[in-house]
């Protein structure tokens, strides 16, 4: 009964893995450019919701309501106004931007919040749980992070594979200068995407407050799974994201219960066997080459 | 008043200059054949007027307004659009959402899923399949309905038989005719003059860069349309 309390627990943090993956996926699959500041603007979520509940009182997870949209925005405008000026001028300059950000984020978080740990209190639902039987149970509100990554997911599935503005995400990936002759402002597209990442990245912050403590350094770590979970996937596709997290999740519940110091460890090595042995991810789609 | 007037329309890729002045005007519901040897300036000059290379805000006059110097984008929210020389079809979408993904920025007008299948019945047989999976000569129906999808004032196509069957260019010809009859305005560059002097009312010739002959099929002897292609 252990082992398989370990794997539902493994499974149910790939649930927050994917959140933190998917808006890295996104980004990647439309514009093939690389957020390294991606985890520290979960954790700048993590800490607006802490404003929030500090200045209104707000349930962290009621605060999503108004930190997903702020998040949102600025999104779109770091975009618009600073990834979409390094359009056409290679790989480096967007990764070394980001880098930056990155720096940027923590050292304003640092200033503002200090180095102490901080965590969200939901309330009642922290410690919550849903008896299995056979003496296995599972938290609320692990459960909770799982059915909305899930519901992120099939959201946004649905969104790139049925709507005009998926479609035109789709054909802005495959082809850009095409896509503008289609009539598509790649920039706006672009900004779009970003403002989605960033949405989604918040909730996989403030759900990650609710779940551990955190501090103004906590984003690169968060990074860092969220590659991994993405490369394990396979990059570029979205429920491999999902699979990916999951995988991870349970390669580190798996080596935690093996010895405590492990846990991190042998998600790592489970990534790195994967890079090794099938660099394309495990559920990547084969990718059409553009004659 | 004619729906496109170019005027002086430089064009450079770099350094490299690959228009020199060159002045046309399109009048509405006109079909005009490009024709020209390779390099002689045919594509860049559809780029040009469609907003791939950057030109001058005087440079390309629709309608009366100046409107050169726009991107692709915009152009076609303004009526021109092109079809790419080598069908550019997006490989990750089927048939149906390439003719959906073309009607983006779509004016209004009378072309939409329903028409183009009427157009070209095998796209509508075909219409789940990855776009890339079409034959050459499907995948140019393909890009001339995406193009048509965007209710086009003035439709541009870049050499449109280019790798296809002789049985293939006479479908697709006979397909354009229809769509010219119905008054969409295009500018059809094509290498193949025999079949392109057949449904246009006018031909320009260029040239290194240049205009080197302008007039209508029905006037201009073959002769005289060696010597503006050649130069000889």
């Amino acid at each position: 009964m252990g082992w398989i309390d370990t794997v539902v627990q493994g499974v149910l943090l790939g649930g927050l893995y994917a959140l933190f993956a998917t808006g890295l996926s996104l980004i990647f699959g439309v514009m093939r450019i690389v957020n390294l500041a991606h985890g520290d603007f979960s954790i700048l979520a993590a800490f607006l919701a802490i404003l929030l509940m500090d200045a209104l009182a707000l349930n962290p997870l009621l605060s999503l309501v108004l930190v997903v949209p702020v998040m949102a925005l600025l999104g779109y405008g770091l975009q618009w106004h600073v990834l979409n000026q390094l359009l056409g001028r290679g790989l480096l300059p967007p990764v070394l931007v980001t880098f930056g950000l990155s720096i940027i984020i923590q050292n304003v978080l640092l200033e503002t919040f200090s180095a102490d740990s901080r965590r969200l209190n939901p309330g009642a639902i922290d410690t919550a749980s849903l008896a299995l039987g056979r003496g296995l149970a599972v938290g609320w509100f692990s459960l909770i992070t799982l059915g909305v990554a899930v519901l992120v997911l099939v959201g946004l599935q649905l969104y790139i594979s049925r709507t005009r503005g998926g479609r035109a995400f789709r054909a802005i990936a495959d082809d850009r200068t095409t896509a503008a002759l289609m009539g598509i402002d790649h920039r706006r597209l672009y900004a779009t995407a970003m403002a989605l990442s960033l949405g989604i990245v918040a909730i996989a912050g403030v759900f990650l407050g609710v779940r551990t403590t955190f501090t103004f350094s906590s984003g690169p770590d968060r990074l860092l799974f969220a590659f991994e979970a993405v490369i394990i996937g396979g990059l570029g596709s979205l429920w491999g994201t999902l699979l990916g997290g999951a995988i991870l999740g349970v390669a580190q519940t798996v080596g935690a219960k093996l010895s405590p110091g492990w846990g991190v460890l042998t998600g790592h090595l489970v990534f790195l066997a994967v890079l090794l042995m099938r660099p394309q991810g495990l559920f990547a789609q084969p990718r059409r080459v553009d004659s | 008043m004619s729906l496109l007037a170019v005027r002086g329309l430089d064009a450079f890729y770099g350094d490299f200059q690959a228009l020199f002045g060159i002045s046309l005007d399109i009048a509405a519901r006109e079909t005009v054949a490009v024709i020209g040897s390779n390099g002689s300036g045919k594509s860049t000059f559809l780029n040009a007027v469609a907003g791939v290379l950057p030109v001058t805000r005087s440079a390309i006059v629709l309608d009366g307004i100046a409107v050169g110097g726009q991107p692709a984008h915009e152009m076609v929210a303004r009526g021109i659009v092109l079809v790419p020389e080598g069908r550019r079809i997006f490989p990750s979408l089927t048939v149906e959402e390439n003719l959906l993904v073309g009607a983006y920025r779509a004016g209004s007008g009378r072309w939409n899923l329903g028409r183009v299948y009427e157009l070209f019945p095998r796209l509508a047989a075909r219409r789940r399949q990855p776009g890339v999976n079409l034959s050459g000569g499907e995948q140019q129906m393909l890009a001339i309905g995406r193009g048509l999808m965007a209710n086009p004032r003035l439709l541009l196509i870049d050499e449109i038989s280019l790798g296809l069957a002789p049985v293939v260019i006479k479908q697709l010809y006979e397909v354009l005719a229809t769509v010219t009859a119905e008054g969409v305005t295009t500018i059809v560059v094509e290498q193949d003059v025999s079949q392109v002097l057949r449904i246009a009312h006018r031909v320009v010739c260029f040239r290194h860069g240049r205009l080197s002959l302008a007039g209508r099929p029905d006037e201009l002897s073959r002769a005289r349309i060696a010597a503006a292609y050649f130069g000889v």
